[in-house]
């Protein structure tokens, strides 16, 4: 597994503040709510630069590409979005979660 | 997020103060609520109930929907008596993600050799302990059997809001060690705080059996909601 899907909260916290700071575009996503077997917990987060680069973890890795997609999204727009990824999702075969939850993740650009 | 609210988080949590931040998820708005300012929040049955547990969630309130980004300091383990409890305890509550510290003036005792990689304070209870800022994140357990430190240490943690208290001794010892701080004018209803026979019963016999026990009630105290407990 990538070590930067270890780094604690408050790395990814500070590292979103950081990143603005320096002039970064920079959006953060939540993990807000879970059903059935969820990989991370509620409230964990991602945090994304314009260019794509991330920290952190909202799920084992099995959607953090999808996430870090729409991230680049809301940093161009500034409107947040709230995102689903499930076994019932149709694109699960593609960006679903292995372990059969279901995960919705609030993504918002730092501004 | 604004980034000032941004800022203000991170600030809170290295400070090791509570705080939450309040997401309408439909519309964005976002503000954040000191812990200390929780209790005048026209949320604050959610706010304190979501403190309590340190776990963010979403929540429906009058206002519609809306997700609580909670933010607690890690627990604490404050342990009176450098004991060979304690030397199995320190790194069991470490494993769970506690700060450990350890209080004991007897200097033979409290040495870091015995603990390795744990804040030991050889210290007297009265001088340790209020320096610390004993917590509602802060679990309190006094381990040495002697009532020229154990008391003075209980008394202290009975003046703070941590949410675990517990006591090595018996039953007879307890009984005995009540009398004494009621006679120092603490109430039985501050009393009741107190864990002891410290540990859940599940016969311990060794010393990190009884660590064992110690840290499970230790979590129940942390997880469980009161009315959840035997």
């Amino acid at each position: 597994m990538d070590s930067k899907l270890l780094a604690r909260d408050e790395d990814i916290l500070k590292a979103a503040e950081d990143w603005r700071k320096a002039g970064r575009g920079v959006a953060l996503a939540t993990v807000v709510e879970t059903w059935g077997s969820a990989p991370r917990p509620v409230g964990s987060n991602l945090v994304i630069d314009e260019e794509g680069n991330f920290l952190g973890s909202v799920s084992g890795g099995c959607v953090e590409g999808a996430v870090v997609t729409e991230a680049l999204d809301v940093i161009g727009s500034g409107k947040p979005k709230t995102l689903e990824f499930g076994v019932a999702d149709e694109t699960a075969w593609k960006v679903g979660l292995s372990c059969g939850g279901t995960i919705r993740v609030y993504v918002e650009k730092v501004e | 997020m604004r980034l000032d609210i941004l800022s203000a988080l991170n600030a809170e949590r290295a400070a090791r103060r509570a705080v939450v931040i309040v997401t309408d998820v439909s519309g964005g708005h976002q503000r954040l609520v000191r812990g200390s300012d929780a209790r005048n929040d026209p949320l604050a049955d959610l706010l304190d109930k979501h403190l309590r547990s340190g776990k963010s969630g979403m929540e429906e309130t009058p206002q519609g929907r809306v997700f609580l980004t909670v933010h607690v300091p890690p627990p604490r383990l404050v342990i009176t008596g450098a004991v060979h409890i304690s030397q199995a305890l320190a790194p069991m509550a470490r494993l769970l993600g506690y700060d450990v510290i350890i209080v004991d003036p007897r200097t033979a005792f409290a040495t870091p050799e015995r603990f390795p990689d744990v804040k030991v304070l050889a210290q007297w209870p009265d001088q340790a302990l209020p320096p610390l800022n004993i917590d509602r994140y802060t679990a309190f357990v006094a381990l040495t059997h002697d009532p020229k430190i154990d008391d003075p240490a209980l008394m202290h943690a009975l003046s703070r809001d941590c949410f675990y208290i517990g006591a090595l001794g018996s039953k007879k010892t307890h009984g005995r060690r009540l009398e004494r701080l009621k006679e120092q004018g603490i109430s039985d209803s501050q009393l009741a705080r107190i864990h002891a026979p410290i540990g859940l019963s599940i016969g311990a016999v060794s010393p990190p059996e009884i660590a064992v026990s110690i840290v499970a009630e230790i979590t129940a105290g942390l997880r469980q909601p009161p009315e959840a407990r035997a």
